[in-house]
């Protein structure tokens, strides 16, 4: 059996290699070396809590199955989901880490002995205040990871869901816990225990149905964020230092990455936790809804375009990844390359459904990621480009965003396209984006739309070129 | 007077919040989601208190309500080690640089 303080310094050093792998992703050189600290940092973490316990009874051998049966689902899951469901996958996972949570925390305070926290009705105070911290948390990573998995699985609307009242409701089950947890911490009634998890479901539930589609890069980064404070709060009951500092890390890792991803958007934390954007809204330029001119091309004429080209700047979007057209993209891009013609990539920080969606799906395609670019290192070159190739992108582009203050996105980043020679925009129809505004670039001069499928338009492109 | 154990704990904490909003400021955008993925196999360390639950029990009672919990939470944290860590390998090893002869 290992000592407490032995142990302790074990889980401090498993802290210190989570930190690591974190740092690791500063580059793409370094990021396999990172992950691999982190496999060791939790080798050494369940190794050590083992020690420590140093029951090698049945108990052991039951632990062990579970362990592998978890084991089995989750190597199972990394090898056969595709790229373009990591979003999907990344929302299942947040889910469980908020799952198992609640499960330690219902543990713990149907055992606490267990834990060293006190007896069952008469645990710790603090002991009980992070639990049910922990436990409220855990549960509303849990229920609004479920919703945002099935929006993004297509399997429940993600279009926003909002009836009157939501606001005030949400505030009075917000406050509701608050009450409860102070009813519970001064009663130890186990029935304020079990409300309080069912209310925190709830809350889960109903602060991301209003909440559209494209806002997911928000909505994810803000559960892995939820995830990571309801790990330090069981870290604390625990009194265990590898969980307390995971959850810090976790826990502001996906604070940073909302900010990023709203500052994406020019929208701020509230507004888009509020939700209903893009249901609502009607913006000034959608009234004037006469019929603009619109030049549509096939492939032979965007073919004709990028040959003449001596550079192109590829601008991906979310409809790249739900045609699944990065392969097709990235032969014709060889195409290309074998005329010399340059080729970069453009990414806009909120396009897909995730923060880096468009470059794990550039890299699955064998991109070169120093042929990818952020939208601040790129934008410049866009007028200096012969081409712009626009793929399952829409706002992002809008030039709208620069011009129309009336605009619900004016504000927001956009990448220059408008700026090039020529811009190709492959799309299945005039239909406006996400925001529910029409994009002024499919009626410029020197816009050309592909109205296709994203892969197929591209594979024909490539027998063209 | 003694300092209670919960300041330094919370000491840790506060000062790993700072570290996490730095190291995760240097992380480069196009490695924004193996970052979601790694920190979600890594918040799964909550495996240690899953484990504890389990093995409370003696030799006569390994399963009551409390490390039935336990052993499910165990097996829900398992998915998200393995998964998590195997999926950002998986997704490291594709990133790769121009190759140089071109």
């Amino acid at each position: 059996m290992l000592s407490a303080n032995l142990s302790a310094i074990f889980y401090l050093i498993s802290g210190v290699l989570f930190i690591l792998a974190l740092r690791g992703l500063s580059s793409p050189e370094t990021s396999r070396q990172g992950n691999f600290f982190g496999i060791i940092g939790m080798i050494i973490a369940i190794t050590v809590t083992f020690l420590s316990i140093g029951n090698f009874s049945t108990g052991f051998i039951v632990v062990l199955i579970f362990l592998l049966i978890g084991g089995l689902i989750g190597a199972f899951i990394a090898y056969k989901i595709p790229m373009t469901a990591m979003p999907e996958l990344v929302a299942g996972f947040h889910s469980l880490v908020g799952l198992a949570a609640v499960f330690v925390a219902i543990a713990a305070f149907l055992n606490p002995e267990a834990f060293n926290l006190g007896s069952p009705g008469n645990i710790k105070l603090g002991s009980l205040i992070e639990m049910s911290i922990g436990a409220a948390v855990g549960a509303i990573t849990f229920s609004g990871s479920i919703i945002a998995f099935l929006k993004l699985q297509g399997i429940m609307s993600g279009s926003p869901i909002t009836f009157k009242g939501q606001h005030p409701l949400n505030a009075f089950i917000l406050i509701s816990i608050i009450v409860l947890t102070y009813l519970l911490c001064s009663t130890q009634s186990s029935n304020l225990f079990w409300i309080l998890l069912a209310v925190s479901f709830l809350i889960g539930f109903l602060l991301i149905i209003p909440i559209g589609g494209a806002d997911m890069p928000v909505v994810i980064s803000m559960l892995n964020s939820y995830s990571g404070w309801a790990a330090a709060g069981i870290g604390f009951t625990l009194e265990n230092t590898a969980l307390i500092i995971t959850g810090a890390l976790v826990g502001s890792s996906g604070a940073i990455l909302s900010y990023i991803m709203c500052k994406g958007m020019n929208r701020s934390f509230f507004n888009v936790i509020l939700g209903g954007f893009g249901a609502t809204e009607q913006s000034s330029s959608s009234q004037n809804k006469e019929q603009r001119p619109v030049k549509s091309g096939n492939a032979d004429d965007a073919a004709f375009l990028m040959k003449n080209a001596s550079s192109v700047i590829i601008v991906p979007g979310y409809g790249m990844a739900v045609a699944q057209a990065q392969h097709a993209l990235r032969e014709m891009v060889d195409t290309l390359k074998k005329n010399d013609i340059k080729v970069s990539y453009a990414i806009h920080p909120v396009a897909g459904r995730m923060p880096g969606h468009m470059n794990v799906l550039l890299a699955e395609a064998n991109v070169p990621y120093d042929e990818v670019f952020e939208l601040e290192e790129i934008n410049n070159d866009f007028a200096n480009a012969d081409v712009a190739f626009v793929i399952g992108a829409n706002d992002v582009t809008n030039p709208v965003a620069k011009t129309d203050p009336q605009s619900p996105i004016y504000g927001m980043p956009v990448l220059d396209v408008e700026k090039c020679k020529s811009v190709l925009f492959v799309k299945r129809s005039l239909s406006p984006g996400y925001a529910g505004i029409d994009n002024d670039l499919f009626y410029k001069e020197n816009t050309l739309m592909l109205f296709a499928d994203a892969k197929k338009m591209t594979e024909d492109i490539t027998k063209n070129l | 007077m003694e300092i209670d154990p919960f300041i330094f704990r919370l000491s840790i904490f506060i000062l790993s919040i700072f570290i996490g909003y730095y190291v995760v400021w240097s992380v480069t955008p196009s490695l924004h989601t193996p970052l979601m993925s790694v920190t979600n196999a890594i918040s799964s360390v909550i495996i240690v208190g899953a484990i504890i639950a389990g093995l409370a029990g003696n030799s006569d009672t390994i399963f009551n309500t409390s490390s039935i919990f336990g052993f499910l939470a165990i097996s829900l944290a398992a998915i998200n080690i393995f998964g998590g860590f195997l999926v950002t390998q998986r997704m490291l090893a594709m990133y790769k640089k121009k190759k140089k002869d071109k």
